[in-house]
């Protein structure tokens, strides 16, 4: 019989596991998960789960699972994969024998040289326990110092603050969110922060923390500056889970990588999610995205392609993230020097940054404007798209230009 | 612990409790509800979580948001009158019961 076997049960997993049932795959799905809790979805660790809601959102019901006969070993971890054999071995001892193996294995937290994460006051996001351990955190700190000004960095930093804490955010590079958005969201976004009292310190790097008889002190800069703090964050990205793939001797470069069909140089193995990168990306794209769209959409292609019916893949990368007041929506992948025009109401907050590359639009972030957001997923997933030139109009917008 | 009912376009309906104070949503994903998503987390960015409240029951509920207003604009199956976001409506003691139809589409 076939045998699928998942390895991780993050966002894409579970919906790798789900979208093979719905094609009517029939043969049997095992997921091995290392982490003990049931599935669950990652993105309120860093927003509600540190405020109103601390119970974790699950992915799929608790019965999922059972009725869909997705056998789910939960606290295990695949350890080997030997690819003669096409056999993943676990920490419990066990072997399983697959006929496609996906590797669904995501990220972690980057580590910082120098900083140890085990001392009481220091803090990193990515699984549940790292957000329960900050939750708990949070409840006794005052002064937090937030090292990264990334989404995570900014999410946490917001919570932070509206809790009550005095935050101050590091970030070495010369603005936030470099990598991720236009300078023009980048100065609008770090000017909302500072108005609602987070202090921010551009070209500011982590040297050490420095910590007392049992917690965390302090934060010192790489410019010698001392930031006193209570509990520390380190928010400085995330590392794909390329191991086991690059120990079973299969391509990696900074991430798995795959085909157009999610295959890795295995063909019998495919690799999806924040672990996996595209050898062929489209034009301006990295390759390799952290998001839930990316993890969902290539578990879906990926059960097409095992269940022989997928089409090429084409899915329009897009993200949100939640800052306070801010609710940041991104359509498409932006190059670092593609040229932009703002519309909407800067001054009110409600606007949208629309980057193009060759007159052609590429990316689309919009604050505290949804309805930018859902019209730009639609024209960017087609070829009539808006130019420079459209897009300056008094009476533009994007919802009318998408009307079909 | 109030009820929700969710009534599928082709198949019997899910009857499921959830928490006062939770959202339809988490109800809806907790119990594994056919059609909901809920691929935001509840955040009012997706529009996975499109429902068709019963009538009866709107006037009950706390106001569209603004945010959520804008997000059902652009929803995979039609807008109506009743539509809402599951993640944006509260679940409440005072409102022991409430039905709501499931869209044939949410992606
Ligand atoms: C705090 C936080 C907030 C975020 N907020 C947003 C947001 O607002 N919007 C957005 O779009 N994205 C957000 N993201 C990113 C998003 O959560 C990820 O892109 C998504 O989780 C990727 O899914 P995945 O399945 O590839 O990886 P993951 O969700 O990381 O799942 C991988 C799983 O595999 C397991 N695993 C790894 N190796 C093994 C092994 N050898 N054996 C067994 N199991 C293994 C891991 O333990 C993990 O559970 C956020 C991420 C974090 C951490
Ligand atoms: S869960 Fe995403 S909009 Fe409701």
């Amino acid at each position: 019989m076939e045998h699928v076997v998942v390895v991780g049960a993050g966002h894409a997993g579970v919906q790798c596991a789900a979208s093979l049932r719905d094609g009517g795959f029939a043969g049997a799905i095992t997921m091995v998960a290392e982490e003990e809790h049931l599935p669950y979805q990652r993105p309120p660790l860093s927003k509600d789960h540190l405020g109103e809601e601390p119970t974790p959102l699950p992915l799929r019901g608790a019965t999922f699972y059972g009725d869909s006969a997705v056998e789910l070993l939960t606290g295990v971890t695949a350890t080997g994969i030997d690819r003669e054999r096409r056999q993943v071995t676990l920490s419990d001892g066990r072997a399983l024998t697959y006929s496609t193996l996906v590797l669904a294995t995501g990220a972690r937290a980057r580590r910082l040289p120098g900083v140890d994460e085990a001392h009481l006051g220091v803090h990193q996001i990515r699984t549940l326990g790292d957000a329960d351990k900050l939750r708990a955190a949070l409840e006794k700190a005052r002064r937090a110092v937030v090292v990264g000004a990334g989404f995570l960095g900014l999410e946490f930093a917001a919570v932070a603050g509206k809790k009550g804490l005095d935050v101050t955010v590091l970030e070495g590079g010369t603005r936030v969110l470099g990598r991720s958005v236009s300078p023009d969201m980048s100065a609008h976004i770090a000017e909302a922060h500072e108005a609602s009292g987070i202090r921010l310190v551009l070209h500011e790097g982590l040297s050490s923390v420095q910590v007392g008889e049992h917690a965390a002190e302090a934060v010192v800069g790489a410019s010698g500056k001392v930031y006193p703090a209570d509990l520390v964050l380190l928010a400085v990205g995330a590392n794909p889970r390329d191991d086991l793939a690059r120990e079973a001797g299969l391509e990696v470069a900074d991430g798995i990588l795959v085909d157009a069909d999610l295959r890795t140089s295995d063909p019998a193995i495919l690799a999806i999610g924040d672990c996996a990168r595209l050898s062929n990306p489209a034009l301006g794209s990295p390759g390799r995205l952290e998001s839930v769209q990316n993890a969902t959409d290539q578990a879906r292609h990926a059960a097409e392609v095992i269940l022989g019916s997928a089409g090429p893949f084409a899915a329009v990368p897009w993200f949100w993230s939640h800052q306070g007041a801010l609710r940041l929506q991104i359509a498409g992948v932006r190059g670092p020097d593609d040229p932009t025009v703002t519309i909407g109401d800067v001054e009110a907050g409600r606007f949208s940054v629309l980057s193009f590359r060759d007159d052609r639009l590429t990316c689309v972030e919009s604050l505290n404007r949804p309805a930018d957001h859902l019209a730009a997923r639609r024209l960017l997933a087609g070829d009539r798209r808006p130019g420079p030139g459209d897009v300056t109009a008094p009476d533009f917008q994007l919802k009318k230009f998408a009307a079909p | 612990m109030p009820t929700v009912v969710f009534h599928q376009p082709d198949s019997p309906p899910d009857v499921v409790e959830g928490k006062a104070g939770t959202s339809l949503m988490r109800a809806a994903v907790e119990n594994n509800v056919r059609g909901i998503v809920g691929e935001c987390g509840g955040q009012a960015m997706c529009a996975t979580c499109h429902v068709y409240v019963h009538p009866e029951y709107l006037d009950e509920l706390e106001p569209i948001g603004e945010d959520e207003d804008e997000m059902l604009e652009d929803t995979a199956a039609p807008r109506l009158d009743r539509s809402r976001l599951g993640c944006q409506v509260a679940l409440d003691d005072a409102l022991p019961e409430i039905h709501v139809d499931v869209p044939p589409t949410q992606v």
